[in-house]
This record gives structure tokens, C-alpha cells and sequence, in this order.
């Protein structure tokens, strides 16, 4: 039963990565391609952990959690290009 | 025992993928940026978390080992994704919306999109 909930799963965020590089592509805002890229990350992360579960280790928590930290500084570091056309002024 | 187990860990990872899913369909669904802007901070984290209890759970019941990795990593999330929507909004403002478009603030203050910010008090 785990094995089908983890394939549902995966089926799910597989098709929202897909869905978000279409608005990736799209997108006619500057925010919507930052929205997108943010989006992907966090369905990223989920997906790390789903295949941590599907091999049964615990290895993937750490770089789930180096990309949700990589994630965020990114998103920000480009909000902040956009917003001030510098990163750190 | 078993079965009850593998029944909890199979229901969060299914509501976990519908969350995920829906806010990745919110995104190409919505009409408007500040819309979009609803979808996915709020849907994929509660999907994220439904995958970060299905996982806690697995490693509890069927693994036997207690780990709170992902507390720290639902924590994170969670502390960091106002801050994500509230600069998108900002970009979205600063590239769209006119001073002009917007009300006055009532303050003694304008808005902190296209006024200088007040100086230190020290100052003076």
C-alpha cells in the first residue's frame, strides 16, 4: 500500500514540476518565473524526501535541507536583482 | 497494528501528492500574477509537510528509529515562505504598479515601494 501512496506521489509533484516549467516558459512577469522557480525547488525537496522513503535510508534529509537553504538564498538573491539591480549593496 | 500503520503513512503521502499537485496547477491556473502568488506558497508547503509526516511516521513505525530532521526542514519552510511571497509581491509592485495607482498610506510615511525610507531619529 506504501508503494502505490509513494507512486501516487510521485506521479503528483512529477506533473507540478512539469506545470511549473510551463510557466516558467510563459510567464509574462519577471515574479511569475521567480514564483515558478520557487515552486519547483519546494517540489524538489519533496520529491528528495519521497525517494528517501522509497529506499528506505535517511540520507536525503540532509540535502533536502541543503536545497531548501539553497532554495531560498536564490529566490531572494533574485527578488533583490530585480528590485535593486544589485544583491548585496 | 501493521496495517494501521502502513493505512496512516499511505494516507498522508496521498493528501501530501494532492497538495503538491494543486498548487503546482494553481499556477497555470489562476489568471492574474498577484493570484498565482496564492497558489503555490501556500498549497506545496502544506504538501511538503504532509510528506515530512508520512516520512517521520515511516521511520517511526515501520523502521523503528526516531529522527527529527524533518521538523527542522518543515520549520525552515515554514519560517521562509512569507518572506518568499512578500518578495515576489514586492517585484511584481515594482515592476507593474504605479505611485500613482496606489492609495496614500494615512502616515506620516510614504510607501517603502517608491519613498526613501525615514531617517534614524539619532540623527538630528
Amino acid at each position: 500500500m506504501i508503494e502505490a501512496a509513494l507512486t501516487f506521489a510521485f506521479g503528483c509533484y512529477g506533473l507540478g514540476l512539469l506545470f511549473n516549467l510551463w510557466r516558467i516558459t510563459r510567464g509574462p512577469d519577471v515574479a511569475d518565473r521567480i514564483l515558478a522557480l520557487d515552486t519547483m525547488v519546494i517540489n524538489v525537496i519533496a520529491l528528495l524526501i519521497l525517494y528517501g522513503i522509497w529506499h528506505g535510508t535517511a540520507v536525503y534529509y540532509e540535502a533536502s535541507m541543503l536545497v531548501a537553504m539553497v532554495g531560498f538564498v536564490s529566490t531572494v538573491a533574485y527578488c533583490r536583482f530585480v528590485l535593486r539591480g544589485d544583491i548585496i549593496e | 497494528m501493521d496495517f494501521l500503520a502502513e493505512l496512516v503513512i499511505a494516507f498522508f503521502l496521498v493528501v501530501s501528492g494532492v497538495f503538491g499537485f494543486v498548487g503546482s496547477f494553481g499556477l497555470i491556473k489562476l489568471r492574474e500574477t498577484m493570484q498565482r502568488l496564492h497558489a503555490p506558497t501556500k498549497a506545496t508547503t502544506l504538501g511538503v509537510g504532509g510528506v515530512l509526516i508520512a516520512s517521520m511516521l515511516y521511520f517511526l513505525l515501520i523502521e523503528g528509529s526516531l529522527s527529527f530532521h524533518e521538523l527542522l526542514i518543515t520549520l525552515f519552510l515554514f519560517l521562509t515562505a512569507p518572506i518568499v511571497a512578500h518578495f515576489i509581491a514586492k517585484t511584481f509592485i515594482q515592476a507593474n504598479i504605479r505611485p500613482s495607482d496606489v492609495p496614500p498610506t494615512g502616515g506620516e510615511h510614504g510607501w517603502s515601494m517608491y519613498n526613501d525610507p525615514p531617517s534614524d531619529r539619532r540623527e538630528e
